[in-house]
């Protein structure tokens, strides 16, 4: 965006005060609309025929610097793009990259349709939610428009992911979106030879397109221009995903510098990008180096600047690190990791249930509480305050300690005496060197844990409750 | 103002017009257009002038229609076209025939002002030491990789070695079956076998809590390994911050000159017994700190200022959090200390190291299966394990870590291979993507 202070954005606002946004003052709106958490059409006033070109004005300086474009339809809806800054902390990334996993029209139909359904299904919990994958990229290799369509309409009956269209042809394109024009897909792809045609199909079925250019920012930059011209922004730019050697820490250095001048303001190629790491199966015969080849260099494109990519393994260890390395990327660095410290009930304890401790880092104390939760164990959990840090380390550096626990539960006016039948804590296994000391500290019973929280369940069938001594 | 000048200029300046360069342009006075010759021309020269005549009538109608006047609607009425099927192109795009040529150009960044220092670990028997190489990191003027500057130095890998057996992922373990018991045949097997830049060597057994191994003996594990590789190497302590200082004060001494890391000084123990016994002894120090930015700030400045460290002898550790377990705070604040090194800070102009071993801690890298019956199948955990040790560190290179302490042999060698792709220097056949729509998999 063009401005970076609330007094800039506020300029243009109402300035009534009405609170109808939320916020107590326009003031504070305004420096929410810098911080991108609220929207300009948050504001209802300035939406009146009287603010109209204060609004066009404020909004245009507001708009990210990297265009955003959709691709699908309804609840599915893919954004991608509408980044401002180059580093993470500076601000956040918005729109998280988008992975797509191919089919190709050559498959047998149930395999399509069972590779198709995998996709859409695979599913892993994370902090309170499912990490999940987002589109099907249908790729022609059979050169025949009439088996393509087919194909597409085939994973169109399937699911509701958005779709990337994948062939040079524009025949062959043609006929996909003839099937799947309603579902606003993505086209794969313009070239240097195909762009007139393939333009005019974007234009007349009013779809986004990627422009694809290898090695070749100044081609890259020039469809993207010419696109641009014949009345389209919503474009897609792909330098090229060249998969080993010198060719690929040239497609490194494209990225870098696409998005640079992207964010520095040049507008006509600031464009979302697209990643390939499907070509590393171009370099690589054996489907496990493959796999790993793929999942590295989608890694090093979901941290450098791809918003969206084509991705072919669908193995679990490809995937979930892929969709952690993402979710990495994407967290939001301003949002607290701590949860607040204190106890938790879990489920619905009684003076007999368990007394367990953890940290409040937040995703040592959500895992902790999913498991203990999904296995229906009622219990009393502590999130001590040990900084945000998890367990391991705040034991190391001294944030987990005897002192912190005893107070830990003091605070929340627990009386471990009274409130349970069994005057014992179990601390977490990472934490074993503390057991003498909390047993000094506190007066309790100490039991230590296993090291990990998944096999909580397993622990408290052996050991829970405890022996009486 | 009135100007003369010939048709073919006129048409000239205006083929210059483009939509970009029209914006803010503004037509002043007449444009006289003295033409000569009349009807009296011959053929050729008319249809000659008749055609640039006509080309600038569309240049000024195209004009006309960039101000938002529909001249197509005039010229359709004007020639009796307006019967005349419209085309399909959208109204307000004319088509274009032929690409618009733009060239691609970007700055370098110009407040990386700053260089990362350099520092070397080990020494050969010309500095003191019995090493046969040494290993050099840092130097660096960008962020990795980056074009604005060439990396100096790739990065490099030093596997662990434990002097006790210690419980491992079981894809970690069947590794280190053979060598479990005997530190020195550890370290051998990781040079040897798995391609080890260095070796770190950890004194876990001295913790009271564990073994409370004598200082003096743990020394003499050192005194093995140092004898059976001559690669540079890195000794940790226990993490006993009571005990560590005495540790590693034997450990320098035994090491005497080979300049290996001391890992680490921190906040939470008395470092200065630690900076002294790498003074004193010829080594480095590890200065590590937990994912605080202005923790690493302080303990440097001590190092540096209180207890007389020279710069090329500091290496951070601003800890590695495993993938899923707080790697976003961790890459960023490896990412924010690089930036600002290279910004000025000489605080944080210091080479990182990376405990990429904590990717082991997750659990998606080491457990046989979710404990969540909702997940879908992880997967055999043999081939996920790797790549969360791979993928922790590949987040960290970019971050800017420049050394990793890493556990499974095919971490190290994928991890090698990106990082050293990425650096610049793996060579490999050159693959033609531009039909990848159509590749066989």
């Amino acid at each position: 965006m063009k401005i970076n202070s609330p007094l800039e954005a506020y300029k243009f606002l109402p300035a009534t005060n009405c609170g109808e946004c939320g916020e107590a003052t326009c003031m504070a709106f305004a420096a929410h609309l810098i911080d991108r958490s609220h929207k300009l059409t948050d504001c209802k006033p300035i939406l009146e025929a009287k603010f109209k070109k204060k609004y066009e004005e404020l909004d245009a300086l507001l708009a990210p610097e990297i265009r955003e474009v959709e691709i699908g339809v309804g609840d599915k809806i893919a954004k991608i793009g509408g980044d401002d800054v180059l580093y993470r902390h500076k601000l956040t990334f918005f729109n998280q990259t988008q992975f797509a996993y191919d089919v190709s029209d050559t498959m047998d139909e149930k395999d399509l349709v069972e590779r198709v359904n995998y996709i859409q299904d695979f599913k892993k919990f994370y902090v309170g939610n499912f990490l999940t994958v987002d589109m099907i990229a249908v790729r022609c290799t059979s050169g025949d428009p009439a088996k393509f369509a087919a194909a597409v309409k085939k994973v169109m009956e399937t699911t509701d992911l958005p779709l990337i269209l994948c062939s040079f042809d524009p025949a062959v394109l043609k006929a996909g979106l003839e099937v799947s024009k309603d579902r606003n897909p993505l086209l794969y792809a313009a070239n240097k030879d195909n762009w007139k045609e393939v333009g005019e199909l974007a234009l007349e079925y009013d779809v986004p397109v990627t422009l694809f250019a290898p090695d070749d920012l100044d081609m890259l930059k020039t469809l993207a221009k010419t696109f641009a011209e014949m009345g389209t922004e919503k474009l897609v730019l792909d330098p090229g995903t060249f998969p080993t050697g010198k060719q690929l820490k040239q497609t490194f250095t494209n990225f870098i510098k696409v998005r640079r001048a992207g964010i520095d303001g040049d507008r006509e190629i600031a464009y979302p990008i697209m990643a390939v790491p499907f070509t590393a199966w171009m370099a690589h015969d054996d489907p496990v180096s493959a796999s790993y080849w793929e999942t590295v260099v989608a890694s090093v494109f979901t941290i450098k600047y791809g918003d969206i990519m084509i991705l072919h393994s669908t193995e679990p260890y490809a995937m979930l690190p892929e969709l952690h390395i993402r979710d990495t990327i994407y967290t939001d660095p301003r949002k607290p990791v701590t949860v607040d410290p204190g106890m938790y009930k879990v489920g619905e304890p009684t003076a007999d249930s368990p007394v367990l401790v953890t940290t409040n880092f937040a995703l040592t104390y959500y895992t902790v509480e999913s498991d203990i939760a999904s296995n229906k164990i009622d219990c009393f959990l502590w999130a001590i305050d040990t900084d945000g840090i998890g367990v391991e380390a705040a034991v190391a550096g001294g944030q987990l300690t005897a002192e912190k626990i005893k107070k830990g539960i003091e605070d929340s006016g627990f009386d471990m005496k009274k409130d349970t039948t069994h005057n014992t804590i179990v601390i977490p296994g990472l934490s074993a060197r503390l057991q003498g000391d909390v047993e000094d500290a506190t007066g309790c019973n100490v039991m230590v844990g296993p090291a990990d929280s998944g096999r909580i369940p397993g622990w408290m069938e052996k050991n829970w409750p405890p022996q009486k001594k | 103002m009135t100007k003369k000048m010939k048709l073919s200029q006129l048409s000239d300046i205006l083929q210059d017009l483009d939509v970009e360069s029209l914006e803010g342009v503004t037509i002043e006075g007449d444009i006289e257009l003295n033409i000569t010759g009349g009807g009296g021309l011959n053929p050729a020269l008319a249809y000659a002038l008749g055609n640039e005549i006509s080309q600038i009538s569309l240049h000024m109608a195209n004009i006309g229609r960039m101000l938002g006047f529909p001249a197509e609607q005039l010229f359709a009425s004007a020639f009796g076209l307006g019967e005349m099927p419209q085309p399909e192109a959208l109204p307000t795009s004319p088509k274009i025939q032929e690409l618009l040529a733009s060239k691609f150009e970007v700055a370098k960044v110009d407040n990386w002002k700053n260089p990362i220092q350099e520092v070397t670990l080990g020494a050969t028997s010309g500095d003191g030491g019995s090493r046969k190489s040494t290993v050099t990191i840092g130097g660096e003027n960008a962020l990795p990789y980056y074009f604005d500057a060439e990396m100096p130095h790739r990065n490099y890998v030093t596997m662990d070695v434990f002097d006790m057996p210690i419980g491992m992922a079981k894809a970690v373990k069947g590794n280190y079956e053979d060598v479990i018991n005997d530190p020195a045949e550890w370290a051998k097997k990781v040079v040897r076998d798995f391609n080890a830049d260095m070796v770190t060597i950890h004194l876990i057994s001295t913790d009271p809590l564990i073994n409370d191994t004598p200082a003096k003996e743990a020394a003499k594990v050192v005194e093995d390994v140092l004898q059976a590789v001559d690669v540079p190497i890195v000794i940790g302590g226990s993490g006993n911050p009571e005990k560590d200082p005495e540790v590693l004060e034997k450990a320098a001494e035994v090491a005497e000159g080979e300049r290996v890391l001391l890992a680490s000084a921190s906040l939470n123990l008395d470092y200065e017994r630690i900076a002294k016994a790498a003074m004193d002894y010829g080594h480095n120090v590890l200065s590590w700190t937990q994912l605080e930015i202005n923790a690493q700030k302080e303990l440097n400045r001590k190092l540096m200022k209180q207890c007389n460290v020279p710069r090329e002898r500091i290496v951070m550790d601003p800890t590695t959090a495993a993938l899923g377990y707080g790697l976003d705070y961790a890459y960023t604040n490896m990412e924010r200390i690089r930036l600002a090194g290279l910004m000025g800070d000489d605080e944080l102009t210091f080479p990182m190291s990376s405990g990429t071993t904590n990717a082991w801690g997750a659990r998606e890298a080491w457990m046989v299966s979710s404990p969540l019956n909702q997940d879908s199948d992880w997967g055999p955990r043999e081939y996920r394990g790797p790549i969360w040790e791979i993928v922790t560190g590949l987040a960290l290179s970019l971050a800017g870590n420049d050394m990793f302490m890493m556990m499974h042999p095919t971490s190290v060698q994928v991890l090698k291979e990106i990082t050293q792709t990425l650096y610049g220097s793996i060579e490999s056949e050159e693959i033609d993507i531009t039909n990848w729509v159509g590749a066989e998999v």
